[in-house]
């Protein structure tokens, strides 16, 4: 461009030079940084340490279990009713979706099946408690880069919905609704026609957030070609959800179940699957939020067609389940969950393996934030999106 | 603004047509050619080392492997076949539980004089059998295909090791440190076998059987009071196994069920 003289060049090169020994100096010394247990971006007790080079993360090292419960253990000397109780609390901001695969998996080892009523009230909620967990989500990610406006506009309309699953459920956080052959209780009066106008105020919720922070340019610039994840990195280290779909694999277990699974009625509605080719965070912000939105979509048709009959298939009162195995796995608000539960034939299951989708989300985390500098290691982890019950489990 | 998501969307639409034939055909009544397809093309590379299978039909399938043929399944398996998408791994104790199963009984031992430990029962393996204690236990997807197998591997009693997937599926590091400390597995070729969640001086594995959940051991099991009849029910056909003993009358009293501290 401009024409630079010797001299300028030559006060370039000395600032060059300059600059070096500093950096050398810096390293030398090296830094490491502990990220938690207790901070904002963290959704719970997570530790990162960081070790530091300069303002770049060379070695990235989250430590959990500040949470661990031991469930698998605890799901051991508890009947496959109780399970759920536990289970509730793993992914603790959409807490019906996890009681729906262990349910199922249960469901499957007894051979009985939900009435279609049941299954379409449980699709509803299963639904629901992702959009509860999604939109909490899309207001905390701009908090992640400074704006706190969006948080509040989240937590506010969140209410909505919990208000809703509430009423459905007796439950705002943990309904512990979900029942082998069925639901707990039929829908209260109304309930249909003001959950749909709540699907109305979530959807102009997404609007705002688009027109507030996705467009906003301190947003962008944080997040577009940060955190960029590959598609077969992204497999082999199991990411699920909008993580997985924001590298451009299109896969979705509502739509491409392989464990035969049924209990949900997702293939009896009009929806799509949404993918984003770039892997950043921005792309991980995108997906969800275009969730969110299909979710109130689908939504809005399951109590279109809602059937009637009844809401529990004829179970004996207390739960054997007989010896075998089965894995089943649905798409969560967090991304695939599953129960691997092995039963002795008896009334508590011999072993619960749970893959909990945060855990396979978050092992990601030493590669990838490996180069990052120290600001982004925020909108990463936010981006990513865990919740900690869902790691620690 | 809306102009960034609008033009994001236009890639996303052209994909989206061929996907709804694809899963309309691994839901349909051909998902078991699929299965069987993938067990044999299994048995043909890996041969011997296949020992044993399990297809339940249009549900799932599960494969065992030896313990020396587990790395290099996975490595065919994410390679030649497809199946690049981890999804867990784990184990397995099939060790019936050493205190008198009195976690399934309608009578707490823990209660009852007789609380000794009694014999261990026969172990009973699940699905695709089993020789061992301990069961490695892996499952990976194929995820353009819809298709996915569970892997199971016999880990030797004395030996208490097992090929790490680490290499293969990077993913896997995470679940192999888990496995290892809570069933003592050991993976050879891992880059770091350390504690995950437990605390690094904490002795022991909790998730095997014979490793006491002290929190019940000391409280009664909260299981019997839900199978406690009701008053109005006492004449329900259905529900003989009413506990009548005293440990059940002892639990009547309230607040005990609620708590979950772990096990140390």
């Amino acid at each position: 461009m401009t024409a630079v003289s010797s001299r300028q060049q030559l006060n370039y090169i000395a600032a060059q030079a300059a600059d070096a020994r500093v950096n050398l100096e810096i390293e030398t010394e090296g830094m490491t940084l502990n990220i938690g247990p207790q901070h904002p971006a963290t959704h719970g007790t997570l530790r990162i340490v960081a070790k530091l080079d300069g303002e770049q993360v060379i070695a990235a090292d989250p430590v959990m279990g500040y949470m661990h419960r031991g469930y698998e253990k605890l799901s051991e000397v508890r009947t496959y009713p109780q399970v759920t109780t536990l289970v509730n609390r793993i992914d603790w901001l959409g807490s019906f979706a996890n009681e729906v695969p262990f349910i199922l998996a249960a469901e499957q080892l007894m051979e009985v099946e939900a009435p279609p009523r049941a299954q379409w009230i449980r699709t509803v909620l299963f639904e629901m408690s992702r959009i509860a967990n999604i939109v909490l989500f899309l207001g905390d990610m701009a908090v992640q880069v400074g704006a706190v406006t969006p948080v509040f506009f989240a937590f506010r309309d969140r209410e909505h919905i919990l208000n809703q699953i509430e009423a459905a459920t007796g439950g705002r956080f943990h309904p512990n609704f979900d029942r082998i052959g069925g639901l707990k209780d039929d829908l209260p009066k109304g309930w249909i026609v003001e959950t749909k106008q709540v699907m109305k105020k979530m959807r102009s919720f997404c609007d705002e957030i688009e027109e507030l922070v996705m467009g906003n340019e301190i947003f962008q610039a944080r997040t577009r070609g940060i955190g960029v994840v590959p598609a077969d990195i992204g497999l082999s280290y199991g990411l699920s959800g909008a993580n997985i779909r924001g590298s451009g694999v299109d896969w979705d277990v509502r739509r491409d179940g392989t464990t035969g699974a049924g209990g949900l009625v997702h293939s009896e509605l009009d929806w799509r699957v949404w993918t984003h080719p770039d892997g950043d965070s921005f792309s991980r912000f995108w997906v969800r939020l275009q969730e969110v939105r299909e979710s109130t979509k689908m939504v809005d048709q399951l109590l279109d067609g809602l059937p009637s009959g009844p809401i529990m298939a004829k179970v004996p009162r207390i739960i054997k389940v007989p010896a075998g195995e089965a894995y089943v796995e649905t798409e969560n608000p967090l991304g695939v969950m599953g129960y691997y539960v092995v039963s002795a034939g008896g009334l508590v299951p011999f072993r619960v393996k749970i893959r909990s989708a945060s855990f396979n989300n978050m092992s990601i985390t030493p590669w990838l934030l490996t180069g990052v500098y120290v600001p982004d290691i925020i909108t990463i982890l936010g981006s990513l999106y865990f919740i900690l019950g869902d790691i620690d489990r | 603004m809306i102009r960034l998501s609008s033009n994001d969307t236009v890639d996303v639409t052209a994909a989206f047509g061929a996907d709804e034939t694809d899963a309309a055909a691994a839901n349909g009544s051909a998902t078991d050619e699929v299965r069987e397809a993938m067990l044999s093309e299994l048995q043909e590379e890996l041969g011997e080392a296949v020992v044993e299978s399990h297809i339940a039909a249009g549900v799932d399938i599960t494969v065992r492997v030896t313990s020396e043929a587990w790395a290099s399944t996975a490595e065919f398996l994410k390679n030649e076949m497809g199946f690049a998408y981890f999804n867990f791994l784990s184990a397995i104790d099939w060790l019936p539980s050493p205190f008198g199963r009195d976690m399934d009984s309608q009578v707490d031992l823990a209660l009852e004089p007789a609380a000794e430990p009694v014999e261990p029962e026969e172990m009973e393996h699940g699905l695709a059998g089993g020789e061992t204690r301990f069961q490695v236990l892996a499952r990976v997807n194929d995820v353009a295909g819809h298709r996915a197998v569970t892997l199971k591997a016999d880990v030797d009693d004395t030996a208490m090791s097992a090929p790490s997937w680490v290499p293969v599926y990077a993913g896997a590091n995470w679940h192999e440190r888990e496995t290892w400390e809570m069933f003592g597995i050991e993976f050879v070729g891992h880059p770091g076998l350390r504690h995950i969640y437990l605390p690094g001086a904490f002795e022991g594995n909790p998730l095997r059987k014979d490793y006491p959940l002290l929190a019940r051991r000391v409280k009664p099991w909260p299981g019997i009071v839900d199978v406690e009849l009701m008053p109005t029910e006492q004449t329900d056909e259905a529900d003989g196994e009413a506990p009548e003993t005293p440990a059940a009358a002892a639990l009547a009293t309230p607040g005990e069920s609620t708590e979950e501290t772990g096990d140390a």
